[in-house]
């Protein structure tokens, strides 16, 4: 089951890394830097910071569904059955941390 | 028919429906009061989610921030939605793979710990019962300005809804309110920016209309945002789109951050990804949900702008006969008033010839003053109070509360639009109240007495102290509603903080890293707690500078949770790693989901 959390934790770091890109950074921290382009009638840090970025957020949380959710079928299909298996014997096996 | 009928019709209507919607799903069972049988499907879990999440804070207080902060304001739009992120990549999935009733026993469970429950059980009663005052106060602004009844009548009868249906559906109950609530609000929302975005730009998109050219008023063929920075900068604002406003870059990070992990940390929230069938309709759920709470996120700023171009335009400059209706209206309710300086004419500014105020509590000679004695002033000692005024920062210009509310008026629109407002107000209050009230109850009923003082309480008996103890919480929100205490606006900041620096790191750790033990995590919240806890009470309550690199009780959180994590992670190697049951609990948290793992969710619903 190890190739399946390694998967799930790449899918996350991934797409918070856009999370944080677009929400902190392109809403904050260039902020002033995107302002001096405009977008439509928006100065394009305004844009980002009151649009922008929570498009970009519901976006995320649909693509991680979809991607999870297929992950999820694929293991849980023949071949995740035998490596679940092989999981159960070796419970609490090697350790793994995220943050 | 005149705005107060219409209310009446609107308010009755809606209020009807949600007491059919608690008598159709009553319940029978703890499973379907704490977890509403964990057979609510997806999308309708996400409108559930998204009217629990947006309360009155968001309906009635949110747009009118952002139009008097201009680009700052964009923290709270960043922080409630970004967190949303957070909620379902790192929590939502995983917390409902673990199935349990409440956070708290999730917290006692991966910490096997009653200590670390009853840290978790305080911080959600308390974040619970900040956020009901809050919402106590908005249903009290709707009642009164809108159906001229006594806010404490408007209390009363908001909380005798909530109670019945509370108390009878539990969280099945509160689960189909809110999807009628959804609805309620939303329609509420949307339906006057569009029409407002239409008559100021032709378009009727509001989040088009926010970049487009104004096709009336003096600043007809000028873009609405520059139009409202030339505003701005005439009477000495700070502009409304350049970076920050008056606020700095680390103060907007550390807010927006603060916001985020506090809304992915928040009980109620977490709550409703219990009530989902699966892992997978956890994580569309939390896609739904940020779908809808999104409809009303992106239309915040347009309305903003809007409000912000109408209140200058309609009332500067104006005379005392020259005013438009919605301002005497609003008088009556004293959050907002002009005190005239002797010229006749309304001047709205953010220099020393302001003219327009809230009543809010006054501080130093002010105080000794008194409102009665500053509104009956006249002259030479208008002249000196208006100074005085002047330099009270919060209660200079109109309550931000009103701005949602009034915009409607301000732009003309029909009757009913504006009655349409209120019963969504109403909606957005009601339904994050219930939320909130029942995790007060699981917490007390399942977390301190079923799982501490009476394990072997039966059935029948849990339910019963459930019921009890919702009913009774609803008493203590009414109270709150009725004997408003002076800090709401400031403990809202508090909530946030607290569940950012004590549940999101916890939770986090608990799952993704399995060496993590109940010491360190303890130590973590306490000192996330503690730092939080202090640093705001003493901004608040003991005027003490932001010592902390000039950071704002608002974002203080952030360096709480920051220090949550660095406690927790540096004890860690120190202390014993948690037994086999906790590491195969992980373990299992790790892997797909199995048809084994679902099956005994099947309830009838």
């Amino acid at each position: 089951m190890q190739g399946y959390w390694r998967k799930n934790v790449t899918i996350m770091v991934v797409l918070l890394a856009i999370w944080a890109f677009v929400g902190l950074g392109c809403g904050v921290l260039f902020a002033k830097t995107l302002n001096q382009f405009s977008l439509g009638g928006f100065p394009l840090g305004f844009w980002f910071a009151q649009q922008g970025s929570i498009i970009v957020f519901i976006i995320l949380i649909l693509v991680y569904a979809i991607l999870l959710n297929r992950l999820d079928n694929e293991y849980s299909g023949d071949a995740g059955k035998e490596e679940l298996a092989a999981a159960a014997e070796s419970a609490g096996g090697a350790e793994e941390t995220e943050e | 028919m005149g705005i107060k009928g219409w209310t009446m019709i609107f308010v009755g209507a809606s209020f009807t429906l949600y007491l059919v919607i608690a008598w159709f799903s009553r319940v029978r069972d703890t499973r379907g009061f704490y977890v509403a049988g964990r057979g609510v499907p997806a999308a309708a879990n996400g409108m559930a989610t998204a009217a629990d999440w947006m309360s009155a804070a968001s309906f009635i207080s949110m747009a009118g921030l952002i139009s008097t902060m201009g680009y700052a304001g964009s923290q709270y739009l960043m922080g409630w939605t970004g967190g949303y992120v957070l909620l379902a990549l790192l929590l939502a999935p995983y917390l409902r793979k673990f199935g349990h009733f409440t956070v708290p026993d999730f917290v006692s469970d991966r910490y096997s710990s009653n200590v670390a429950r009853s840290v978790a059980v305080l911080c959600a009663i308390f974040i619970s019962f900040t956020y009901v005052a809050g919402q106590m106060r908005g249903v009290g602004v709707v009642f009164s300005r809108f159906l001229e009844v006594d806010i404490n009548i408007g209390v009363m009868i908001g909380m005798a809804i909530v109670f019945i249906y509370a108390t009878l559906g539990g969280m099945k109950g509160i689960t189909w309110t809110q999807v009628a609530q959804y609805w309620v609000l939303i329609t509420a929302f949307l339906i006057p920016a569009i029409a407002i975005s239409f008559k100021l730009t032709g378009n009727p998109v509001p989040q088009i209309g926010l970049g487009s050219e104004l096709i009336t008023g003096d600043g007809k063929g000028m873009g609405l945002l520059e139009k409202l920075n030339q505003i701005n900068a005439e009477l000495g604002f700070d502009s409304y789109t350049a970076a920050f406003g008056g606020d700095a870059m680390l103060n907007v990070f550390c807010v927006t951050l603060a916001l985020m992990a506090g809304t992915a940390g928040l009980p109620h929230v977490i709550v409703r990804f219990y009530t989902v069938k699966n892992v997978k309709a956890a994580r569309w759920s939390a896609f739904w949900a940020l779908l809808f709470i999104g409809m009303l996120y992106l239309t915040a700023p347009a309305t903003a702008a809007f409000a912000r171009y109408y209140m200058i335009d309609s009332i500067d400059g104006k005379t005392q006969q020259e005013l438009p209706a919605w301002f005497e209206n609003w008088e009556k309710t004293g959050l907002i008033l002009w005190l005239d300086d002797g010229d006749g004419k309304l001047r709205y500014s953010n220099r020393d010839d302001n003219e327009v105020f809230n009543k809010g509590g006054l501080t130093g000679p002010a105080a000794l003053l008194g409102w009665d004695k500053i509104i009956g002033s006249q002259g030479a000692e208008r002249k000196a109070a208006l100074k005085l005024l002047n330099g009270q920062k919060k209660i200079r210009g109109p309550d931000k509360d009103i701005i949602v509310l009034a915009t409607p008026e301000m732009a003309n629109l029909y009757a009913w639009i504006i009655a349409l407002v209120a019963a969504g107000g109403l909606a957005a209050a009601l339904s994050t109240a219930s939320g909130l009230l029942l995790v007060v109850s699981s917490s007390v009923a399942h977390d301190v007495y079923y799982r501490m003082i009476n394990p072997e309480a039966s059935e029948a008996r849990r339910l019963l102290v459930g019921r009890g103890v919702i009913g009774i919480a609803v008493v203590i929100a009414g109270l709150f509603g009725i004997y408003p205490p002076g800090f709401v606006s400031q403990v809202v900041a508090f909530a946030f903080g607290l569940a950012a620096a004590s549940f999101f790191p916890a939770i986090v750790l608990g799952i993704f890293n399995k060496r993590v033990g109940t010491i360190p995590a303890i130590c973590g919240m306490l000192a996330g707690i503690g730092f939080t806890a202090s640093y705001i009470i003493g901004q608040v309550y003991f005027d003490i500078e932001p010592w902390c690199f000039g950071i704002k009780a608002q974002g203080i959180g952030t360096i709480g949770m920051l220090l949550n994590f660095i406690v927790t992670l540096a004890l860690t190697p120190l202390c014993p790693p948690p037994d086999e049951r906790v590491c195969a609990l992980v373990d299992s948290a790790r892997r797909p989901e199995t048809a084994e793992d679902t099956a005994p969710a099947a309830v009838d619903h």
